[in-house]
């Protein structure tokens, strides 16, 4: 177990820069969720610390040492593949074992080793098994076997749940973070799946074209993104990015709102150090659909209140919840209701925008002013 | 294929194909069963009877002469001697070719460098470099190196023939080899060489195969090499010698010893065939589909 340091890292191929000089500085113990669309270089990051991939530029310490040149076997990691990677010709056991064989642990100390993990991944009867033999979700937990039976100093994982079917995911995943709690260990963890991201997390690290967009605990990255990137990466279903117009109304700072059917609606902003003399800009207000809301659902956070009636174009029950769509400088906002509250679809409907939790985009370079 | 109710009309289908099949096997048959009947009759019968006829009174005699007493050229001490020279000769070729055949695989698709793709064109090259273009360089060279017409030099001419289609070989099997499995090694803590031993041949039985047969089939069968590299030495593979058994100018032609000693000069190769077949379509088929 130990801390992570990544400090101004770059992988050039040839002229093409596919990572942007990435910071990260992550502690004992934290659970570090590399998250971003495809192509966003997560992989190559994760690839480059297990020293599967080499550092253009920069430098990656594990525990304050520089392990830019070290092999991968000399880092004191362990990683987890997407597909496994469990060698078809070994057994269960062996597969285990290979590790602590190649670096000449006896046999009797490998074994004792592997009945621990085994049992601690409740997987003992499977030893004598070849990986052919195995279901996906067996497969997953092989893979972790090997990876925990060297108890390294941190161990990555490279998107280790997307190849297994949608209910052992979400076990799997509980698994995952149990077994965190319990070692204790240090983990980078790539994913594409912002779920994921947010359940297992102690910080989120948001990638995006080889650009650290924004490295935040998971509420952080839920409540304050960086930018309208990560306001629309995370979060299910994702933040509405309306634009507005910021108009001084009351003595405070308030969002303008075109609308095709009801004309503008004017929603009070929390006043905000960002918002100061700022009459006038062109902002994106971001609002999650949790923070509009039908009246009895409403649960307010102490922040600013606009209670108003919007017509409902679409309407879908989603089981706990009612999503509304309704139309708001342009584009389709979604609210999040009871799933008994009284909307229909092309009729009017009394809505609360709870607007504590508001956040508020620059129009033009999208990074957050409020 | 669905099995389902058939109609005359494909029932009858079913039987012209199987007698055509019937046929095209009756015709590839057909030498052999000359062959091995003529090879069973003494010299008088085949001198008497048809091509086709069944021996009258079967006997082994014209198999045991060819193995231990027939005239080789000068020496009558039947292909016993030669057919061991061949197994020096195939054995340790196919092995050696066969192994750094893998080599090459593994390091053309694992262990990428710049110009990889350069040098595996060169050597997918060799494989259309036709036998009768390096016997002269080849020959010289074996000369300088103080090998010609011994059993290593065959060795080394097959090895250095066999390289190019054994690499062709492994790097198409290993291309399909997960990269992920090689990656987990080297964090394991496994080297170059035992990722090799360990994790990549023990998962390669397919394509071991493939490249067995078939190197085993081309080496075994060579007659140019063999006489142009070792065609009057106490090296001689079987091939030559039996050559030299059926060009033999004097005395009488014994038919019957002539094919028995072809079926002798011929069996290794079915017999590899036969054992390792099985996996022969399997390999050549693998990677083509997923699973």
């Amino acid at each position: 177990m130990a801390s992570l340091t990544i400090q101004n890292v770059i992988k050039r191929y040839g002229a093409i820069e596919i990572l942007k000089g990435i910071d990260i500085d992550i502690d004992d113990g934290e659970f570090l969720v590399l998250v971003g669309p495809s192509g966003c270089g997560k992989s190559t990051l994760l690839n480059m610390i297990a020293g599967l991939d080499t550092v253009s530029d920069g430098t990656i310490a594990i525990d304050g040492r520089r392990v830019n040149e070290l092999h991968p076997k000399d880092r004191d990691i362990a990683m987890v593949f997407q597909s496994y990677a469990l060698y078809p010709n070994m057994s269960v056991e062996q597969n285990i074992g290979f590790g602590l064989e190649m670096r000449g642990v006896p046999k009797e100390d490998r074994a004792k080793a592997i009945a621990d993990v085994a049992r601690l991944l409740q997987m003992e009867h499977l030893l004598k098994r070849k990986p052919s033999q195995l279901s996906g979700g067996q497969r997953q937990r092989v893979a972790m076997g090997r990876a925990l039976v060297r108890d390294p100093k941190v161990f990555l994982f490279d998107e280790p749940l997307s190849n297994l079917d949608a209910k052992l995911r979400v076990e799997m995943r509980t698994e995952i973070k149990k077994l965190h709690q319990r070692l204790k260990s240090t983990i980078v963890y790539v994913t594409h799946d912002q779920i994921e991201a947010m359940t297992l997390a102690t910080r989120i690290a948001v990638m995006r074209a080889g650009e650290l967009q924004q490295l935040g605990t998971p509420r952080e990255i839920y409540d304050r993104p960086a930018n309208t990137f990560v306001a629309g990466f995370m979060g299910s279903p994702p933040m509405n990015l309306i634009k507005a117009k910021v108009v001084d109304h009351n003595g405070g700072p308030h969002a303008a709102i075109d609308r095709l059917q009801d004309g503008e609606i004017v929603l009070p902003l929390p006043a905000n150090d960002g918002l100061r003399g700022a009459a006038g800009r062109e902002i994106i207000l971001g609002l999650r659909p949790e923070n509009i809301t039908d009246p009895q659902g409403a649960v307010s956070g102490g922040g600013p209140v606009l209670e108003t009636d919007c017509l409902i174009e679409v309407t879908e029950p989603t089981g706990p919840d009612l999503i509304a769509v309704v139309e708001m400088g342009g584009k389709e906002v979604l609210a999040r209701l009871r799933p008994d509250a009284e909307a229909r679809a092309g009729q009017r409907s009394r809505l609360v925008f709870d607007m504590g939790k508001a956040v508020v985009f620059d129009a033009g370079t999208e990074a957050r002013i409020a | 294929m669905v099995p389902g109710p058939r109609s005359g009309l494909s029932v009858a289908l079913r039987w012209l194909l199987f007698a055509i099949l019937g046929l095209f096997a009756l015709v590839y048959l057909f030498p052999l069963f000359v062959m091995i009947v003529t090879s069973l009759k003494t010299l008088d019968e085949v001198r008497a009877g048809n091509l086709l006829s069944l021996p009258p009174n079967p006997t082994l005699e014209p198999w045991i002469s060819a193995w231990s007493t027939t005239c080789v050229g000068l020496t009558c001490e039947g292909l016993k001697g030669y057919f061991l020279n061949s197994i020096l000769m195939t054995v340790p070729a196919v092995a050696i070719s066969a192994v750094l055949g893998a080599l090459n695989g593994y390091v053309l698709t694992k262990w990428r460098f710049k110009g990889d793709g350069i040098v595996f064109a060169l050597i997918l090259f060799g494989c259309f470099i036709p036998f009768q273009i390096v016997l002269l360089p080849m020959a010289r060279t074996l000369g300088l190196l103080g090998l010609a017409s011994s059993t290593p030099g065959l060795i080394f001419v097959h090895v250095v023939y066999g390289l190019c289609f054994t690499t062709l070989f492994f790097r198409n099997y290993y291309a399909a080899f997960p990269n992920d499995l090689v990656k987990s090694a080297m964090i394991d803590g496994a080297g170059f060489f035992r990722i090799f031993w360990r994790i990549l041949l023990p998962n390669s039985i397919p394509i071991i195969v493939v490249t067995v047969i078939w190197q085993f089939t081309n080496i075994w069968n060579d007659f140019l090499f063999g006489v142009s590299f070792a065609g009057g030495g106490s090296a001689m593979p079987v091939t030559v010698a039996l050559n030299n058994i059926v060009n033999s100018s004097t005395g009488v032609k014994e038919y019957n010893v002539h094919m028995a000693a072809a079926i002798i000069a011929a069996l290794p190769t079915l017999v590899v065939y036969v054992l390792a077949g099985r996996y022969f379509v399997r390999g050549l088929m693998a990677g083509a589909v997923k699973g």
